[in-house]
C-alpha cells in the first residue's frame, strides 16, 4: 500500500512503527516525521490516505536514509581502514573496535564459534 | 566523554615546537615521539612521525584523512601472530 523510500511497505502496523522499517528511521525520527506531517502516531499504515503518503514522502526527503545512509556508513568504515588506524584494523580483522573484551563473547563480530580443542582433533 | 572545547585539542608542546620548526624551514624529517595521546592537527600533514609503541618507533606518514585522530591509533601496541595449528590465520594481515 504505502511505498515510501523505495521498497518499504509494512501494512497493519501503527504508523510510527511502520516508518521504522525504513533504514535510518527509528522511533524518534518516525515520531518527528509524523509530528511534522500532522498524522497521529497510532494511525495504521494501511489507512493512510494518498495525500498523507505524499506528505510523508516529502517530509522524508529531509532525512538521510536507505542507500545514501548505508553508503555513508560504508565510506566511514573504509576511511578508517585506509588510514590504518586501530579502529580500521579492527574492522579489517572483523573484531570489535570499541574496546570490548574478546577473550569471551564478541560473537556478533567474530561470527559463530569455531571450536578449537586439541591439535589431534584439528587433523580429523 | 568528549574533551571540553574550552581547552582545545591536546598536542604535546614539544611536538608542536618540532613540527613548527620543520614547517618553517620546509624540511622533511622523521620526528620521534612518545606522545601517543597527541591529536593530529592539520600542521602535521605530510610529515612522518615515528610513534613509540612501547618497544619500537613506528613510522607514520600523516595524510589529511588522519587529522583529528591521535598518534597512538596508528602505532599498535600488541602483536597477534595467530594461534598454533591455524593454517589460515591472520598472520601478516595487519
Amino acid at each position: 500500500m504505502a511505498r515510501i523510500a523505495g521498497i518499504d511497505l509494512p501494512k497493519n502496523k501503527r504508523g510510527e512503527i511502520g516508518l521504522t522499517y525504513i533504514y535510518g528511521i527509528g522511533l524518534t525520527t518516525a515520531r518527528k516525521i509524523l509530528d511534522n506531517t500532522g498524522i497521529e502516531y497510532g494511525k495504521r499504515v494501511s489507512s493512510w490516505t494518498d495525500e498523507e503518503v505524499a506528505r510523508l514522502r516529502q517530509e522524508i526527503e529531509h532525512y538521510k536514509i536507505e542507500g545514501v545512509l548505508r553508503s555513508e556508513v560504508q565510506m566511514n568504515i573504509k576511511r578508517l581502514m585506509d588510514i590504518g588506524c586501530y579502529r580500521g584494523i579492527r574492522h579489517r580483522r572483523g573484531l570489535p573496535c570499541r574496546g570490548q573484551r574478546t577473550r569471551t563473547n564478541a560473537r556478533t563480530r567474530k561470527g559463530r564459534k569455531k571450536t578449537v580443542a586439541g591439535k589431534k582433533k584439528a587433523v580429523k | 566523554m568528549a574533551r571540553s572545547l574550552k581547552k582545545g585539542i591536546f598536542v604535546s608542546v614539544k611536538l608542536v615546537k618540532k613540527i613548527n620548526a620543520l614547517n618553517n624551514t620546509k624540511k622533511k624529517q622523521v620526528i620521534k615521539t612518545w606522545s601517543r595521546a597527541s591529536t593530529i592537527t592539520p600542521d602535521f600533514v605530510g610529515h612522518t612521525i615515528a610513534v613509540h609503541n612501547g618497544k619500537n618507533f613506528v613510522p607514520v606518514f600523516i595524510t589529511e584523512n588522519m587529522v583529528g585522530h591521535k598518534l597512538g591509533e596508528f602505532s599498535l601496541t600488541r602483536v597477534y601472530r595467530g594461534h598454533a595449528g591455524h593454517r589460515k590465520d591472520a598472520r601478516g594481515k595487519k
